[in-house]
């Protein structure tokens, strides 16, 4: 944290898309190039999965890792925009407004910027283990009234039948523009939150995060600059959510329950909370053991294989998996130098 | 020397990624068939979807793993009941595993986003697995989508006019789950009930997994003959508990899944609450059949740590893959020119299953007998739900006139009505 901490100060600027490491170039070239050797599952299922629940966990990424609060309401704000989607654009169930998609995308990120600055205000007063609690309450809250609410939300059942628009006539849910949309989206999402923890902002977050009262004394406001935090990870959270209700064609409660809140901070923390890459490689790990464990293990058991993997990685790497590879690149570098 | 082993690892990294993609491609064999089974082993429902597989199962080993001289490979998805996770478990079987034959789901709202999956994919004929659901069949079908199990306003026929008639219940409230499959569980008793002139004054809809029943207990009427209730497992003890220590003694009538060994297995005065408690549904626990019992039988000696009877999820998954199955047989296990054979033999097949002679209609949903049962006490003192009549072949119209029961729109909250 430290090191990325002087890192940040001496490159302020767009400048550090020219300082583009070899590996990361491969990996870009890679991630480009991914389409053309997988079949469709795997560009969607997997590749495109893996991206928007990054982007999801990249909002988590942002509040826990830069701010040093830990949020679980990110997945109920992703639904929101989603759920937006579904009520001022089109679904199935005719329930929809039919406004056009140039005005329904921003209307569902605003309303999600908006419900997560709410969630900010309510829960910046607080610090660690009550910040997650409280955000586990706004959580569950938006669950049961999105299941228990018919006249908007249209209860346990939702809305099915949601598709991406239709723009420059592209059909957006086959594979390859969907996946290349999310890899764009996500790209953006990467470059925008790694701008962000360079800028007079994100370090003035991250010193908060290291020690408030100081911040305080200096003069910021702290409070501030934390619901700011929250408004701002809102984005690619809603982002994702997005992409979550076109890929599943429908959403309902079910899509924002406990359970998936507690996938997003795994996610998260199986990545690693210390830079932007981290909830990428979480949501890879995840959505591999979520499609694949049951081949590996007796199906009445292959849950096991999901916790196990997950407590292993926390055990091992409090840091997640770039914890371990931070951990080996040190080692190897030592040996090297040896 | 970092950058070496950087080298290395990057393309150990690449090489492991190829061969996932490369098994992703593998296609099925010839002489396999591949069968995607479909289940939910995580949530609520866990306990169920073990019981579907040992059903699928069961049917599977009688065949000897093998139907129409081709051996019968199985992969098995898991969802959550959610329609999401049943997707994406259904999508991994098909488009990862390549499976030919895809059966599941276990749920209504499953069934209802697996059909419209299936649209999507029309090399794969998908087989229902329990989902009762009626619009996965009735409204706007899918052309590969099979069901051999009947829905839950089917599961309730003669129930309704049971209720009214040899009961003599005039009046009565609903108290029911609030999602899809309960939806069409009312529908089944009502549209009977009402047809005769009977009312329902209220209808009290519960999320899943409620558990503080006051606020509605207090609500019932006075002045109601009984009270129908379509709760499932736990909901079902927790209503009943509270509405006992709240002095309720208005009778019961139940839905599909509510008299289950749960409530059988109550005590002292709850038991003489429950003599008498009328319910229907596909299958009925003591019915004094051949067919019956041998499954039953069977069922016990090749699962020995499953239920004491098999469930009717167990008995839908059976059903499901027997059809399957005896289809295979029949065209050799053909499946070429997009699985045609199969998909003729399928819609006209007439299969003789543990509860009876099943067959499909125009919408491939199946025409199956109906169980109308009672509780009473068995010989040993205990509580079982005894047949009182079978309803044969019921259709998913109900024996209506197909414009007319069209017309009454889709099971919802306030459909149908009579107050």
């Amino acid at each position: 944290m430290a090191a990325d901490l002087t890192e940040t100060t001496t490159a302020a600027t767009p400048r550090f898309l020219a300082q583009l490491r070899p590996h990361q170039i491969v990996l870009g070239l890679f991630l480009l190039a991914y389409p053309l050797i997988a079949s469709d599952f795997w560009i969607v299922q997997i590749g495109a999965q893996t991206l928007f629940l990054g982007l999801i966990g990249l909002s988590l990424m942002l509040l826990a890792g830069y701010g040093g609060m830990v949020s679980l309401a990110q997945m109920a704000i992703a639904g929101m925009a989603g759920y937006m989607f579904a009520i001022f654009g089109e679904n199935s169930a005719n329930l929809g407004l039919g406004w056009p998609w140039w005005l329904v995308l921003p209307t569902a990120i605003l309303f999600a910027v908006a419900f997560a600055t709410v969630t900010g205000f309510l829960s910046v007063r607080t610090e660690g283990i009550y910040t997650i609690m409280i955000t586990l309450a706004i959580a569950v809250a938006f669950f049961y009234f999105c299941q228990q609410n018919y006249a908007i939300f249209n209860g346990f059942n939702g809305f099915a039948g949601l598709k991406p628009p239709q723009v420059f006539g592209v059909d957006w849910r086959a594979p390859y523009p969907f996946y290349y949309l999310a890899l764009a989206v996500a790209a953006l999402g990467y470059f925008g939150v790694l701008y962000l923890s360079r800028s007079t902002f994100g370090i003035a977050l991250q010193a908060i995060r290291d020690n408030p009262r100081r911040m305080a004394a200096l003069g910021f406001n702290v409070r501030a600059h934390r619901v700011a935090a929250y408004a701002l990870a809102a984005v690619p959270a809603a982002l994702g959510g997005l992409f979550l209700v076109w890929f599943n064609g429908r959403i309902s409660p079910g899509t924002i329950n406990v359970g998936a809140a507690i996938n997003i901070l795994v996610i998260a923390i199986l990545g690693g909370l210390g830079r932007p890459i981290g909830p990428f490689i979480g949501a890879l790990i995840f959505v591999l053991l979520d499609n694949f464990a049951i081949d590996l293990i007796a199906r009445e058991r292959f849950n096991l294989v999901i916790g196990g993997a997950f407590l292993a990685v926390v055990l091992f790497s409090p840091d997640g998996v770039l914890g371990l590879w931070d951990k080996l690149k040190r080692r190897l570098a030592k040996r090297g130098g040896a | 020397m970092l950058s070496t082993t950087r080298r290395i690892l990057l393309s150990t990294a690449a090489a492991a990624v190829a061969w996932g993609l490369g098994i992703g491609s593998a296609a099925a064999a010839g002489d396999t068939i591949k069968v995607g089974v479909l289940v939910t082993l995580e949530g609520a429902f866990t306990v169920l979807g073990e019981d579907s597989m040992r059903g699928a199962e069961l049917a599977f080993q009688q065949h000897n793993m093998s139907a129409g001289g081709k051996k019968i490979e199985i992969v098995t998805g898991s969802s959550d009941a959610s329609p999401d996770s049943a997707i994406a478990a259904a999508k991994k079987l098909v488009e990862q595993d390549k499976v030919d034959i895809l059966i599941g789901p276990l749920s209504g709202s499953e069934g209802l986003a697996v059909k419209d999956y299936a649209k999507t994919q029309p090399q794969v004929t998908f087989i229902n697995g329990t989902s009762a659901a009626q619009d996965t069949t009735l409204r706007d079908p899918a052309p590969n989508f099979y069901r051999f199990t009947t829905d839950g306003v089917q599961w309730q026929a003669g129930l309704g006019e049971y209720a009214f008639k040899d009961k003599g219940y005039k009046k009565m409230v609903v108290i029911a789950e609030d999602y899809s499959f309960p939806y069409t569980q009312v529908m089944g008793f009502m549209l009977p009930y009402c047809e005769l002139g009977g009312k329902v004054v209220d209808k009290f809809w519960v999320p899943i997994g409620n558990k503080d029943f006051s606020s509605i207990v207090a609500s019932i009427p006075d002045d109601i003959d009984a009270i129908y209730v379509a709760l499932g497992g736990a909901d079902a003890v927790n209503f009943l508990s509270q509405y006992e220590q709240a002095g309720g003694d208005k009778p019961l009538v139940g839905g599909s899944i509510t008299v289950d060994q749960t409530v059988l297995g109550s005590e002292g005065k709850r038991k003489d609450y429950m003599l008498g408690t009328p319910s229907a549904g596909p299958i009925a626990d003591s019915w004094d059949n051949a067919d019956w019992k041998k499954f039953v039988e069977d069922y016990k000696a090749a699962f020995p740590k499953g239920f004491p009877s098999p469930s009717l999820f167990a008995h839908g998954y059976y059903v499901e893959t027997l059809a399957l199955l005896t289809a295979l047989d029949k065209i050799g296990g053909d499946l070429g020119d997009n699985q045609a054979k199969l998909r003729e033999t399928l819609a006209s097949l007439q299969l003789d299953t543990p509860t009876g002679k099943v067959s499909l209609d125009k919408n491939r949903n199946a025409i199956a007998d109906i169980f109308l049962t009672e509780v009473a006490e068995g010989s040993d003192g205990k509580l079982y739900n005894k047949v009182v009549r079978v309803i044969p072949q019921v259709n998913q119209l109900m024996g209506m006139d197909e414009a007319k029961f069209m017309a009454l729109g889709p099971a919802s909250r306030d459909n149908p009505d009579c107050k």
